[in-house]
């Protein structure tokens, strides 16, 4: 029998990015997605938790081997509101990937929905596996 | 008797105890100029906008579809609950497992009742967002003095 696994608040907390090296120009509070990253035959697929973001608001780019995603998120405060109680901040979304050189750069895919991110990267032709027959002898 | 269960330590109560005062101190303390900063009792993090007419709960549920997000009231009290469910890959070997996936369930015990049939809701890009306007009766009322 399946357990029923309740989701904990730890569970989506947001992790602010520890800026080292080169600072962001806007002075925007960044996190770090939540991300999964799996392998399957054909690609490496990324899926980034990024609330409040939207396929026009997401960047991605690829320079030397390393995959940067930035999510940019305007607050939208309601009108004539005041925030009286908050468990959590919102802010843009930073993350950086390095990738090997097994990824067709060209075939890179990209799609969001519902805050989430998906990046699909294929695999250079050479790089899914090939069946290696072992010979007796 | 039923104030024991009601104020003991482990009760399902206490959260609910615990975010009407903070509603409560809150509410009384017009105009608010500052914002309470809290940690979630449970998933999801909510946050709460509020001006004398309604209360705006914010709540960020990425990758939760529509269909799986259940919101009810009873008077004073919301009660959010769905589930984020994965989408299950087969045969895939994970390099990184940092989403978490599950069913939750939140109240909110609101500083005014509500009227249920003014309440929105919407859902985009992950985050939900509910209007409740202040119900009509519990509106304080303007009483005229008349000089005399």
């Amino acid at each position: 029998m399946a357990e029923d696994t309740a989701l904990q608040v730890q569970d989506a907390e947001k992790r602010e990015v520890a800026e080292a090296g080169a600072e962001r120009t806007r002075d925007r509070l960044a996190f770090v997605p939540r991300a999964d990253v799996y392998e399957t035959e054909e690609a490496i697929v990324v899926v980034a938790d990024m609330p409040g973001v939207d396929a026009e608001s997401v960047d991605i780019t690829l320079e030397d081997n390393v995959l940067t995603i930035n999510g940019y998120v305007e607050p939208e405060p309601p009108e004539g509101y005041n925030l009286v109680y908050a468990e959590y901040r919102v802010g843009d979304y930073l993350r950086a990937f390095r990738l090997s050189d097994q990824i067709d750069r060209d075939g890179i895919e990209a799609t969001v929905k519902d805050g989430v991110l998906r990046l699909y990267l294929p695999k250079v032709a050479e790089a899914k596996t090939r069946k290696i027959t072992v010979k007796t002898g | 008797m039923l104030m024991r269960p009601y104020l003991d330590w482990m009760s399902p109560w206490r959260e609910m105890e615990r975010l009407r005062r903070e509603m409560n101190r809150l509410f009384s303390d017009w105009p608010w100029r500052t914002t309470r900063w809290a940690t979630a009792p449970s998933y999801p993090a909510m946050n709460v906008w509020m001006d004398e007419n309604g209360v705006i709960l914010t709540a960020e549920l990425p990758g939760v579809k529509l269909e799986d997000i259940d919101i009810s009231i009873e008077e004073d009290t919301l009660t959010l609950r769905g589930e984020r469910r994965p989408d299950e890959q087969e045969g895939v070997t994970y390099h990184r497992r940092e989403r978490r996936f599950g069913s939750f369930l939140r109240t909110f015990r609101l500083p005014f009742r509500v009227d249920a049939e003014q309440v929105e809701a919407t859902f985009k890009n992950g985050v939900l967002n509910i209007v409740l306007p202040r119900a009509e009766e519990d509106k304080p009322k303007k009483i005229t003095v008349k000089a005399g």
